[in-house]
């Protein structure tokens, strides 16, 4: 009954892309990770929720190598992450990565922006590089920003911006961290938009996010981080209806 | 109504109050608004006009242009003559009388490629080509030995041609290697880091002229008694090494302004160390430090003048050897003077630009 509310049906397929097995990580001495086991299929998308300094932000940069894991396993589409450099470079290519203050290079174009990934990484010439920019600009709704600076745009065409910038990699998974959370209201449609016109496409898809719309309407699973541990794991009507742990129904109860 | 009329009002465009307006409106708000900001500007006026006419009647009135030194001791002003007596010992100094077009046509190269490099839109690959080639000529024709012309050993390089080269060279070299230092104290391997960290700190901990010192004496020392190495060379890498060391610490301070989101931006859209450097944090980092960095830059043109200490004949010391001339011993000033006037010359070249490039390359920014 659940997944019926859902306007995005697409289900998964059962082929798993990203496989956590027994992670912990630590900064210093302090276990910010605690035994993550996580199995995200191709094409499935996750929001991920929990208070702050749950750790979130810590796992899915985990995901792309941006922080190391200290014990146990990430495999991403077949590569295990370890100090290999060149398994790094290999799945930061396939996995996209949006953040929550944009990050757009203020010193570039967007257009430059966007095809700085394809042009060094891909070796794409420019000129296909452009097309391919222009492409994804289209898909975000932004192709008359092209050749302004990031600092000319408003945040909300920032952060769009920054979804294309990763897609021009084509990449197979896309991490967002709490994309929404620095914009102001009138601007997180948008941005939601775009995000879902994604997810009909077919990305898979990991968002930390609290936008329970969002949640509700593209997310297969929700998972519920306090104090470094995944607490539950559910669909999410589910999830926000009946939440089984007491953490969970707190911070429920706390945001809503 | 009412409405519509207050809109019309308002967007009427409004004078600025009179007393803001006008050379008196200007004098009242920047030089005598308040009783320290009017003492002081009448002390200022005092003082200008007690130092001013003076200066002028000694530089100007009083002073002689065309004149033998011994004519000039009768002269109360300044006796400029001592200028075109000497120019070419100043400007040249020992290089052979009959060859100092080449060091002339060498600057002239010089300063018109740098003038002409300053509009970035000539940058590229064809002007990197432009400078390899114009360097080359301009080595043949401070060397000669080819094409017919004269050698000219580097010991009677002088004035402001080894100025020039020493100060030039000197920035194009540390530069870079400033930069790299600056990226190495960065490093995550400990290592590299230390090594860049005891580098600069230990440039930084002694004078220049102690660097030049041990170039021109105490470097010779350890290496083979055949092998001599030039000694404006040896004078050149002091002056890059001591640089760069100074160098590195404005470009780090850059590094540390640019947010860690740009890296993790730049490393997860796939880059490497090398192309997140190079393409995203190099070139904003460099923008912030441009004038610390032409601050640095000026004082290592000004600096090359320490070179007289290890006996090198550079602009200032040439103009030294023109005073020690028993005939133009009296004037000093004049010639100090003049040498002051071209570096001044140098110098405000630099600043200006670095402001012009700064002003290029601010992004339009809404925020
Ligand atoms: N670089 C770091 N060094 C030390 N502690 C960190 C670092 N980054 C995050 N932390 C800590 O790890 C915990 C989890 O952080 P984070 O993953 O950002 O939480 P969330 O995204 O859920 O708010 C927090 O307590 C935070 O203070
Ligand atoms: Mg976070």
């Amino acid at each position: 009954m659940a997944t019926e509310s859902q306007i995005i049906n697409s289900a998964p397929s059962e082929e798993s892309i990203i496989k956590i097995a027994n992670m912990h990580k630590w900064y210093g001495d302090f276990h910010v990770l605690k035994d993550i086991n996580l199995d995200v299929k191709k094409g499935e998308r996750i929001v991920i929720c929990g208070p702050s300094g749950s750790g979130k932000s810590t796992m899915i940069r985990c995901i792309n190598r941006l922080e190391e894991h200290q014990k146990g396993t990430i495999d991403v589409n077949g590569i295990e992450l370890t100090n290999d450099l060149k398994n790094i470079e290999k799945v930061r290519a396939e996995v996209g990565m949006v953040f929550q203050h944009f990050n757009l290079f203020p010193h570039l174009t967007i257009v430059e922006n966007l095809t700085l990934g394809p042009i060094w990484v891909r070796k794409t010439p420019k000129k296909e590089a452009e097309e391919l920019a222009m492409h994804y600009l289209e898909i975000v709704h932004i192709p008359e920003q092209a050749q302004k600076y990031p600092g000319q745009i408003s945040g909300g065409q920032q952060q769009r911006v920054a979804i294309a910038r990763s897609l021009c990699m084509k990449p197979e998974i896309m991490l967002f961290d709490e994309p929404t959370s620095a914009l102001d209201p009138e601007m997180i449609k948008e941005v939601l938009d775009v995000m879902i016109e994604l997810a009909e496409g077919g990305m898979t898809m990991l968002v930390v996010t609290h936008e329970m719309g969002f949640a509700k309407t593209v997310a297969h699973r929700v998972v519920f981080m306090d104090f470094g541990e995944i607490v539950e794991t559910n669909e999410p009507y589910a999830f926000f209806d009946n939440p089984e742990h007491e953490r969970t129904q707190l911070f429920l109860s706390q945001i809503l | 109504m009412t409405e519509a009329k207050v809109t019309a009002e308002s967007s009427e465009v409004l004078k600025p109050p009179i007393s803001h307006a006008g050379i008196i409106g200007w004098a009242r708000l920047n030089l005598f608004n308040g009783w320290f900001n009017s003492t002081l500007t009448i002390l200022i006026l005092v003082a200008a006009l007690q130092l001013i006419p003076p200066f002028v009647n000694w530089a100007f009135i009083d002073s002689v242009w065309n004149t033998t030194g011994a004519e000039c001791q009768q002269v109360k002003g300044a006796c400029w003559s001592v200028i075109p007596a000497n120019f070419r010992l100043v400007i040249f100094g020992f290089y052979p009388a009959e060859s100092q077009w080449r060091p002339l046509l060498a600057m002239i190269m010089l300063v018109g490629l740098l003038l002409y490099s300053k509009n970035r839109n000539n940058w590229g690959k064809r002007l990197l080509y432009i400078w390899l080639f114009s360097l080359f000529i301009m080595g043949v024709l401070m060397r000669g030995g080819l094409f017919g012309l004269q050698p000219v050993e580097s010991a009677k390089w002088s004035g402001l041609p080894l100025t020039l080269i020493l100060s030039f060279f000197g920035m194009l070299a540390a530069y870079p290697l400033g930069v790299v230092l600056a990226l190495g104290r960065r490093s995550n391997l400990t290592g590299i880091r230390s090594l860049c960290v005891v580098y600069i700190e230990m440039i930084r901990g002694v004078p220049l002229i102690s660097l030049l010192f041990m170039s021109s004496i105490m470097f010779p020392l350890f290496l083979p008694k055949d092998l001599n190495i030039d000694k404006i060379l040896r004078a050149q890498v002091a002056i890059i090494l001591f640089t760069a060391a100074y160098i590195a610490e404005v470009v780090r301070g850059g590094l540390q302004a640019i947010d860690r989101g740009q890296y993790e931006a730049a490393e997860s859209i796939g880059l490497n160390y090398y192309q997140t450097m190079r393409l995203v944090i190099l070139p904003q980092a460099l923008k912030i430090v441009i004038p610390p960095s032409v601050g640095i830059l000026i004082s290592a043109f000004k600096d090359t003048s320490l070179v007289v200490i290890i006996a090198l004949y550079d602009l200032l010391n040439t103009s030294k050897s023109a005073l020690s001339n028993p005939e133009w011993m009296g004037s000093s000033s004049e010639v100090y003077i003049f040498v002051a006037l071209i570096y001044f010359l140098f110098c405000y070249l630099m600043s200006s630009y670095s402001r012009r490039l700064e002003a290029e390359l601010e992004y339009k920014s809404t925020e």
